[in-house]
């Protein structure tokens, strides 16, 4: 596989949910591209050229330019392929999505991990952290049917790859996010309704052996 | 169009975050009321404005409000799009490396900075943390010579995000230099930067915001006494 001069490259890896988003976001703007799936055990020569300072996926590679970080990546996405906005074209509300989608950034994918890394105590703390979180996203959701109002937009891309996980997240914690967030469960079935999202998400019982392959490779069974 | 709208900025004197919003307002020629929190305490205002992370900076435009320090100068960008220059550039793919630089300043850069500032005299951490400092701006001053192609800066004729994300820091980067004894702006390791750096102080829209060192070496000793006692409670 080499990168192609003209045309567009996603480099990714199956269960990433940063990757997802771009995948969702490419798949909404009917973007032809390749799908690369990278080994990060053994990073590829070409993702430590398009990616050397974090070396990580996702990386979009469009007509031999690399753009890294999925935000960022999905942000220039809505602006190449302009059809289906995923930004409201609102200068406010932009910097609400921009807000929101940076907020699931800086706190879901981090303490989704606490939630499977750490045992007793420090879980329990985790969990309650994680209800909060889902209580604010669920509160800015509101009785709305995306994030987006009716449109499925940014903070939609950004937050449903993460509810592929919830069913790993409440296994590990012993919680369930119906219970606390029935809203955001709503969402979540509404948003997989979408082809885009069904064809990019994968089944949160994989997900979950997944999860279950990570713990015990760090010894944490 | 923007002309006679309310426009406060909630902020503290001395945080690089609240200096990106008012660089961005001054590039624009918008006029504001800044509205100066205590440290130490947070108004009602700030609490019922920005109630997830309960930070300054918060620009509040005709009552609505604007969080988190880069957002809200894309918002002021795109808000007042035709007065002043770009600060986003309009090519997107220019954009996304821009945005790109502003997300590895904050998530890499930053917290070096701040352990430096905030570590104590006998702290190991220092020296790790400032070796990243310098590593990270190594990059920079490699990423500086491909973007201003041989103009000012990162944005090129004028002051731009890359610049702004960056340039807030200058301050407390000196700062750090002096409360921690280690050398971060080297003259001889990145000569593009430290030329960049003093253009950047001297730019219009930012010379009278660049806090005094001296001051930030005060304030970075006052946030560090307020850590030792928070940690010892």
């Amino acid at each position: 596989m080499a990168t192609a001069e003209k045309g567009v490259v996603l480099l990714d890896a199956w269960v990433s949910p940063f990757g997802q988003r771009c995948r969702i976001a490419l798949a909404e703007k009917a973007v032809e591209y390749e799908y690369s799936e990278q080994n990060l055990a053994d990073k590829s020569p070409l993702l430590l050229k398009v990616n050397p300072i974090h070396k990580k996926i996702p990386v979009l590679i469009h007509d031999g330019k690399p753009v890294c970080e999925s935000l960022i990546i999905v942000q220039y996405i809505d602006e190449v392929w302009t059809k289906n906005p995923l930004l409201p074209s609102d200068p406010y509300e932009r910097a609400k999505a921009r807000f929101w989608a940076d907020f699931v950034d800086k706190k879901v994918y981090e303490c989704g991990t606490k939630l499977w890394k750490l045992k007793g105590e420090a879980q329990q703390e985790a969990k309650k952290e994680m209800i909060e979180i889902l209580k604010l996203l669920e509160g800015e959701l509101g009785d709305k049917k995306y994030f987006g109002g009716e449109i499925f937009g940014f903070v939609d891309v950004a937050l449903v790859p993460f509810t592929a996980w919830f069913y790993a997240y409440e296994t590990c914690a012993n919680f369930s996010v119906e219970a606390e967030c029935p809203k955001l469960v709503a969402w979540s079935k509404g948003c997989m309704e979408r082809e885009s999202v069904a064809k990019s998400l994968h089944d949160p019982h994989k997900v979950y052996e997944f999860v279950c392959f990570l713990k015990k490779k760090f010894g944490m069974e | 169009m923007a002309g006679d709208q309310e426009l406060k900025l909630l902020g503290l004197w001395g945080s690089p975050f609240v200096m990106r919003a008012r660089i961005a307002l001054n590039l624009k020629g918008v006029g504001y009321e800044f509205l100066e929190e205590v440290l130490g305490t947070k108004s009602e205002l700030l609490l019922k404005s920005n109630p997830v992370y309960k930070k300054i900076p918060v620009l509040i435009h005709n009552g609505k409000p604007i969080c988190e320090s880069m957002i809200i100068v894309q918002y002021i960008d795109e808000v007042w799009a035709t007065a002043g220059p770009s600060i986003l550039p309009s090519d997107p793919y220019d954009r996304a490396i821009a945005r790109f630089w502003a997300v590895y300043i904050d998530d890499k850069l930053f917290p070096s900075l701040r352990k430096i500032v905030l570590a104590n005299a006998d702290d190991e951490e220092t020296a790790e943390a400032a070796d990243q400092v310098i590593a990270g701006l190594q990059l920079l001053e490699e990423a500086f010579e491909k973007f201003s192609k041989g103009k000012d800066f990162f944005g090129g004729e004028s002051v731009g995000c890359i610049d702004i994300a960056l340039g807030c820091y200058v301050g407390w980067i000196k700062a750090a230099e002096k409360m921690a004894g280690v050398k971060l702006l080297d003259k001889e390791k990145l000569p593009l930067l430290m030329g960049w750096a003093e253009r950047f102080c001297s730019a219009d829209a930012v010379k009278e915001l660049m806090p005094e060192v001296d001051k930030l070496v005060e304030l970075g000793k006052v946030l560090r006494a307020r850590l030792n006692a928070a940690a010892t409670k």
